[in-house]
C-alpha cells in the first residue's frame, strides 16, 4: 500500500469531502422538506393530495436514484431545465430523499396513540391546533433515529453524483485514479473520509435524541 | 329551534358502523346539576353514546343539545369545526387511559387549552394551574411529567386539564377502569366532590357502588337500547326489567 501518495493526494480528498458535506447537507435539508410537504399530503383530509403524496412516494421510492438522476441532468435539458451538475445532484437526490422522508415523518405521526387527538380537541383546539400542539411534538422525538437512518443513507448516495461528474469524494478518487493507477488507496481514502462524514452525523442523531426525550 | 327545555337533551339517537347499528334510538334528558350514571354490558354501546355528546363519534341519526344549543348542527365543513370546537370547550371529558399528554407537564397539561383558546396571561395560567390541581390533590405535583405519576394522579391531572376549562358538563367514560383496585378511590373522592359542587355529569362505569352513591339516575344500555332507567334506589333493587336483573346479578356485589 503507497502511505506516501495518500500522503500527498489526501488535502485534495478533503476538498472533495467538503463538497459532499455540502451536498449531504443541502440534499437533507432538500429532503426534509420535501419529506414534511409529502407526509402533510398523505396525511391530508383531501384524497387528492393523498394520491399524489402516495404517487411522489411509489415513484421516487420505486426507480433508481440514478436513473432520476440522469433524467434531470441529461434529460432537463430537453424540457427546458437547465441545471449544473451540482445543482442537479442537490435537486434530484433531495427529492429523491424526501420520497423516504416522507414515510418516516408519516410513520412518526401515525404512530401517536389517536387518545391524544382526541383529548386535544376534547378541549377546543382546531385539527391543526392539536396536531402542532400535541401530535407534533411528540412525533418529532419519534422521527430523530429513523431520519438519522435517512440522512446515512443519503450521504452514502451522494456518491451517485461522480456519475453526472460532479467533483465530490467518489469522483476525485476515481480522477486521481487515472494518474495514480492505484484505485486500493484511493478508494480507501475516500472511504476512509465517508466513515468519517457518518461517523460525525451518526453522534450528532444520537445527540440530538438523548436531548429532545421527555424526562 | 324546537322546545328546548332540558340542560342537555339527546333526541332519537341512532349510530352505525356499516350494519352494524350501535345505537338504537336512545333519548336522553339530563338537569343542570344532574349526575346520570351509564352501565351496561361491554359493547352495549355507553362510550359511543358518551362520545356522540361531544360528537367524538358524530351520530348517523339524531340530535345532542347542550343548554339550548344544538351540538351536532348540520354545517358546511368550516363553520362546523368552528361550531363544534366552541362547543366542546364546554364540555370536559375524562378518558378510560387518561390521555395526558406526555411531553407537558401536569401545570402546562392544565393551561395548555386555557391559554392557546382564552388567552390567559401567565399569571392567570399559573393561578388557574394551582387551583385545578389544588382541587384534585395533586399541587404537589405541579411540574412533574406525566411518566412520574401513578395511574391515579394521571387521571387526577386529566379531571383537572378538563375542569380548566370551565366547562357546563363533564363525561367520564370509565374513568377508573385501567386503574390499580387501590388507585380507585382517589380518583372517586374528586368526582364525589364535583357532585357536591353540583357539575353536570354523565357517567360511563363499571362501579355500581360508586354509580349508586353519587348519581341521581342510573341508565342501564344493553345492545343500543336504554332497557332501564330511573333513580339508583329503582334500578340496582328493583328493577323491573329481566335482562337488568340478569346483568346486575353478574356485577353487583356490595351495593344492597
Ligand atoms: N369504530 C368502530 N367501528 C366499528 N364498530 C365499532 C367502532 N366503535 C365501536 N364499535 C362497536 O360498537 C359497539 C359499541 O361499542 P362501545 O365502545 O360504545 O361499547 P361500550 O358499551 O362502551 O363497551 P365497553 O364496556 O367494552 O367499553 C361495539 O359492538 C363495538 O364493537
Ligand atoms: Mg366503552
Amino acid at each position: 500500500m503507497d502511505i506516501d501518495l495518500m500522503m500527498r493526494v489526501y488535502p485534495f480528498f478533503l476538498d472533495a469531502a467538503w463538497v459532499t458535506i455540502q451536498l449531504s447537507l443541502l440534499t437533507a435539508l432538500l429532503g426534509l422538506t420535501c419529506g414534511t410537504l409529502g407526509a402533510a399530503a398523505r396525511l391530508s383530509r383531501l384524497a387528492v393530495l393523498r394520491f399524489l403524496g402516495a404517487a411522489y412516494v411509489s415513484l421516487f421510492r420505486g426507480t433508481p436514484a440514478l436513473i432520476q438522476l440522469f433524467i434531470l441532468y441529461f434529460g432537463g435539458p430537453q424540457i427546458g431545465i437547465q441545471l449544473d451538475a451540482f445543482e442537479a445532484g442537490v435537486i434530484g437526490l433531495g427529492i429523491n430523499a424526501g420520497a423516504y422522508m416522507t414515510e418516516t415523518i408519516r410513520g412518526a405521526i401515525i404512530s401517536i396513540d389517536k387518545g391524544q387527538r382526541e383529548a386535544a380537541r376534547t378541549l377546543g383546539l382546531s385539527q391543526w391546533q392539536a396536531t402542532y400542539k400535541v401530535i407534533l411534538p411528540q412525533a418529532a422525538r419519534l422521527m430523530v433515529r429513523p431520519l438519522g437512518v435517512n440522512m446515512n443513507m443519503l450521504i452514502k448516495a451522494t456518491a451517485l453524483v461522480a456519475a453526472i461528474s460532479v467533483v465530490e469524494l467518489t469522483y476525485t478518487a476515481q480522477r486521481y485514479i487515472g494518474s495514480t493507477y492505484k484505485p486500493f488507496e484511493m478508494f480507501l481514502l475516500a472511504g476512509l473520509l465517508y466513515m468519517i462524514i457518518i461517523y460525525v452525523t451518526g453522534r450528532a442523531v444520537a445527540w440530538l435524541d438523548r436531548k429532545v426525550q421527555i424526562t | 329551534m324546537t322546545d328546548q327545555s332540558h340542560f342537555v337533551e339527546i333526541r332519537h339517537a341512532q349510530k352505525s358502523y356499516g350494519t352494524l347499528e350501535v345505537l338504537k334510538d336512545i333519548s336522553l334528558n339530563v338537569e343542570r346539576g344532574q349526575i346520570v350514571a351509564i352501565i351496561g354490558p361491554s359493547g352495549s354501546g355507553k362510550s359511543t353514546l358518551l362520545r356522540a355528546i361531544n360528537d367524538l363519534d358524530s351520530l348517523t341519526g339524531g340530535e345532542v343539545w347542550l343548554d339550548g344549543v344544538q351540538v351536532n348542527k348540520d354545517l358546511p365543513h368550516r363553520q362546523y369545526e368552528k361550531h363544534i370546537n366552541a362547543m366542546r370547550q364546554d364540555i370536559g371529558m375524562v378518558f378510560q387511559h387518561f390521555n395526558l399528554f406526555p411531553h407537558l407537564t401536569a401545570r402546562e397539561n392544565v393551561v395548555m387549552a386555557p391559554k392557546m383558546l382564552k388567552g390567559l396571561s401567565k399569571e392567570a395560567a399559573d393561578k388557574l394551574a394551582e387551583e385545578q390541581l389544588e382541587k384534585v390533590g395533586m399541587l404537589d405535583r405541579i411540574d412533574y411529567y406525566p411518566s412520574r405519576l401513578s395511574g391515579g394522579q394521571k387521571q387526577r391531572v386529566a379531571i383537572a386539564r378538563a375542569l380548566a376549562m370551565k366547562p357546563k358538563l363533564m363525561l367520564f367514560d370509565e374513568a377508573t377502569s385501567a386503574l390499580d383496585p387501590e388507585l380507585v378511590d382517589e380518583v372517586n373522592m374528586v368526582m364525589k366532590k364535583l357532585a357536591e359542587e353540583h357539575m353536570t355529569m354523565i357517567i360511563v362505569t363499571h362501579e355500581m357502588d360508586f354509580a349508586a352513591s353519587v348519581c341521581d339516575r342510573v341508565l342501564f344500555m344493553d345492545q343500543g337500547v336504554v332497557v332501564e332507567e330511573g333513580p339508583p334506589e329503582i334500578v340496582f333493587r328493583k328493577p323491573t326489567k329481566d335482562r337488568t336483573r340478569e346483568f346486575l346479578r353478574k356485577h353487583l356485589a356490595g351495593v344492597a
